[in-house]
């Protein structure tokens, strides 16, 4: 299986996001925990990027990492998949290694 | 790998050490390099991997005297001698900031963000700074 990547921090903040979707290779999965997640809104500044990575990546969101933040599934750009805690897990084990980006 | 290999050989994982954060705003630089430091003491194979402000931690002629804290870039000249297998540094994360090669405080290899993702896959543990 292909690399796991972690993103956790708001794309506003901080370069992680850039970073990882400058290094992921086609077919990896992107899990968005922590404020990662703010860059999973649509109409938004980070949209066209994050939904032309939905054709590249499998993106994923911690959801209760949405809702601490208040973002109600429907305003996720379409194609993003929500896991729990265990589904962070399962991720965790069903892929070779996990790149933090931080 | 031959059974003749040594104990230390079989046990050794290959580490990616990435670096991503400038030197003195953060502790994650210091961090990184005792991480690194302890991984060779004990024969791991390490990749040390500067990207992003990660870069800014190898520019010679850093000079903390003033603020009081240690510098602790000459240290990056050690790794060498800890038998770091390989430093590499992201040559756009160099350009973006207009760092040369000449700038910095140790000979390194410079690789092209598309070889960097390669060294992701190739890399048994991957630690992040």
């Amino acid at each position: 299986m292909a690399l796991l990547h972690t993103v956790n921090k708001s794309p506003f903040e901080r370069n992680a996001l850039d970073s990882c979707l400058r290094h992921a290779r086609k077919g990896s999965a992107i899990l968005f925990i922590e404020d990662g997640v703010y860059a999973l809104v649509q109409g938004a500044e980070y949209t066209d990027k994050v939904e032309q990575a939905a054709s590249r990546f499998s993106l994923y969101a911690l959801e209760p990492d949405l809702d601490a933040r208040g973002i109600p599934p429907e305003r996720l750009i379409d194609g993003v998949q929500l896991v729990d805690y265990h589904g962070f897990v399962e991720l965790a084990v069903s892929h070779d290694r996990v790149q933090s980006w931080l | 790998m031959s059974t003749g290999g040594s104990s230390s050989e079989q046990n050794s994982k290959r580490f990616l050490c990435v670096n991503r954060r400038a030197p003195h705003g953060t502790i994650y630089a210091l961090e990184s390099l005792e991480v690194v430091l302890a991984a060779t003491a004990f024969e791991q194979r390490v990749t040390v991997l500067f990207l992003d402000d990660g870069v800014f931690q190898l520019v010679k002629n850093q000079n903390t005297d003033a603020l009081g804290v240690k510098n602790f870039s000459p240290t990056y000249k050690a790794l060498e001698m800890y038998e770091v297998e390989r430093v590499v540094v992201e040559r756009e994360s160099l350009d973006r900031r207009g760092i040369s090669e000449d700038d910095l405080i140790i000979p390194v290899d410079v690789l092209a963000e598309d070889e960097i993702s390669e060294l992701f896959e190739s890399h048994d543990i991957l630690l992040n700074f």
